[in-house]
């Protein structure tokens, strides 16, 4: 079942929000990834995956404007990433929060909007108001005084995406936000992600372990292996034959009937 | 001196005397930035930090001593020195305790030495180890006052950001927030507010005013704003209370100040965990 592919073939260029072009990522010495060559549309969700230490984040910490590509071109928006750019969304790949950190969630979602600013003001109403907004959107707004350190994983990763939605960026990056969560929550915290994406029309990258949970909500995705980068929906990435040349080894790529996916060749991919 | 229940007329007496004047100044500047430094301290993680530039002012105040200049700029110096290299490991360096404890020993120990080099009176170092607040001069109040406007400006600047690289360090870093500068610019400020709470509780009983209060604090209010006029009023309180009792008995004022904080401290946590046998409400999905 292929409810994707017609929105990422368009090629235009009003609606292309990442464009790389014989990207190379990682150190001087030794590259981690290279000649990747893909791009991203407005609106889209984009599962970013491959095995650990692939560099999957080093792709999001290009994006940001954390890391120099080694050569190629990146465009994000247009131009070249840099960091700070108030149009990206933001949620790292998480140490848990200290169980004694006793300040409330919301707090947190605020500073999202307005932490940067220098000096003090304790009084900033329109903050707080625009905080407890994006606590709505993310079906976060119960637990806006909680204290963040007796949050569960799926109320923190609620509370982490709305303080990455609260400015109103075009583009949210998550690394690994469906890590430590259990099967429902998984499910929940895509569909609300899947629900951002489309009312909002707002891109969105999500580093995952598994595919097969993303698979009904992904318009494209970006799998990283061996160095090199495969690009393409996911009914064109996830095949014998791409991620055979993806790997350089012979693997398979099964489906079952509900469609997920499994990748057999590769053992550490021996994933569901 | 007697004790009466007329707390106005005891207040009179104390006030009578101008070293307990300076006492109460000196201690209420003392036990306001203490209280607001000791809130980002706490929420950082940062207390052995803390503790680890007293101890590092120990030995600058200690070299001070044995050249002949006020305990206060050896404080300062060594602290900020000690402050700086912390912040220059980097991120999370605070919390990198072992480190921090090979150069506070390293720094008690050098303390040690120049307080035996020193031929002069074997109280100063007593009194940079447990406090003498009650042998403030009038110049040190004006210099405590500077030292708190400047505390107050420089808190009152970083404040958000701070907050924001305290709870969220990797999210303000990919906001563009410049996390090096925050980082260092904090812990010169901690490294202030020790040297001149140095004077009040001295190098050992640091905590009391820069920890422990806040931390109770951080137990009454979810919100920072709230968290911080609470653990500002604890300060408060232990030091005025503690300045008032030891007028009245031959007992050192940091031990008061320590025990009350300490006290309040316990109660805290054991109100709470009274009211609170329960866990939580049920999860809110």
């Amino acid at each position: 079942m292929n409810i994707t592919g017609s929105k990422s073939i368009t090629v235009g260029v009003q609606s292309e929000l990442i464009t790389a072009e014989n990207l190379a990522a990682g150190y001087k010495e030794k590259s981690v990834w290279e000649d990747a060559n893909f791009s991203i549309g407005r609106g889209e969700f984009v599962a970013v995956i491959g095995p650990n230490g692939a560099g999957k984040t080093t792709l999001f910490r290009l994006l940001l404007g954390l890391q120099k590509p080694i050569s190629g071109t990146l465009k994000i928006f247009g131009s070249p990433p840099k960091r700070g750019n108030p149009q990206i969304g933001y949620v790292p790949q998480r140490h848990i929060i200290d169980s004694e950190t006793n300040v409330e969630s919301v707090e947190l979602v605020r500073l999202g909007l307005s932490g940067k600013r220098w000096g003090f003001n304790p009084f900033s109403h329109a903050d707080r108001d625009a905080a407890y907004a994006a606590l709505h959107a993310v079906g976060a707004k119960d637990i806006a005084s909680r204290p963040l350190g007796v949050l569960s994983g799926g109320e923190l990763q609620r509370i982490f995406l709305a303080e990455a939605l609260v400015s109103n960026p075009g583009m949210l990056l998550l690394d690994e936000p469906l890590s430590n969560l259990d099967m429902r929550r998984e499910s929940d915290l895509l569909h609300l992600v899947n629900d951002v994406v489309h009312e909002r029309g707002v891109t969105a990258l999500l580093i995952a372990h598994n595919i097969n949970p993303l698979l009904p909500h992904l318009d494209k995705v970006i799998y990283i292996a061996n160095g090199r980068v495969a690009t393409g929906t996911p009914d064109e990435v996830l095949t014998s034959e791409s991620l055979t040349a993806l790997y350089g080894v012979q693997v398979e790529v099964l489906r079952d009937d509900k469609g997920n996916v499994a990748i057999i060749g590769i053992e550490e991919h021996l994933r569901k | 001196m007697a004790f009466s229940i007329n707390l106005l007329s005891d207040l009179q007496q104390i006030f009578f005397y101008q070293f307990m004047q300076h006492a109460y100044e000196a201690g209420t500047l003392v036990a306001i930035f203490a209280g607001i430094t000791g809130y980002f301290v706490v929420l950082r993680r940062s207390a052995f930090t803390a503790h680890a530039f007293s101890e590092i002012g120990f030995a600058g105040a200690a070299g001070a001593v044995l050249i002949a200049i006020p305990p206060i700029a050896g404080l300062l110096l060594g602290s900020s020195i000690g402050g700086l290299a912390i912040a220059a490991l980097g991120k999370r360096a605070a919390n990198r305790d072992t480190q921090i404890g090979i150069v506070l020993a390293f720094a008690l120990g050098l303390g040690l030495l120049f307080i035996s080099l020193y031929t002069g009176y074997a109280t100063e170092a007593y009194s940079i180890l447990f406090g003498e607040i009650l042998g403030v001069s009038s110049d040190q109040v004006l210099l405590t006052v500077v030292a708190a406007i400047g505390i107050l400006a420089g808190i009152g600047f970083l404040y958000r950001p701070l907050l924001f690289a305290s709870l969220d360090e990797d999210v303000a870093e990919a906001k563009g927030m410049p996390i090096l500068f925050i980082g260092t610019a904090f812990m010169l400020i901690v490294a202030v507010a020790v040297s001149f709470s140095v004077q009040v509780t001295g190098v050992l009983l640091i905590f009391s005013l820069m920890v422990t209060p806040a931390a109770t604090a951080q137990y009454l209010a979810r919100r920072p704003q709230r968290a911080i006029i609470i653990s500002v009023i604890i300060a408060l309180a232990a030091t005025w209370t503690g300045l008032f009792v030891a007028f009245y008995t031959p007992y050192p004022v940091s031990f008061f100040i320590t025990g009350i904080v300490f006290g309040l401290y316990l109660l805290v946590r054991l109100v709470r965990l009274g009211i609170r046998p329960t866990k939580m409400p049920p999860p809110s999905r």
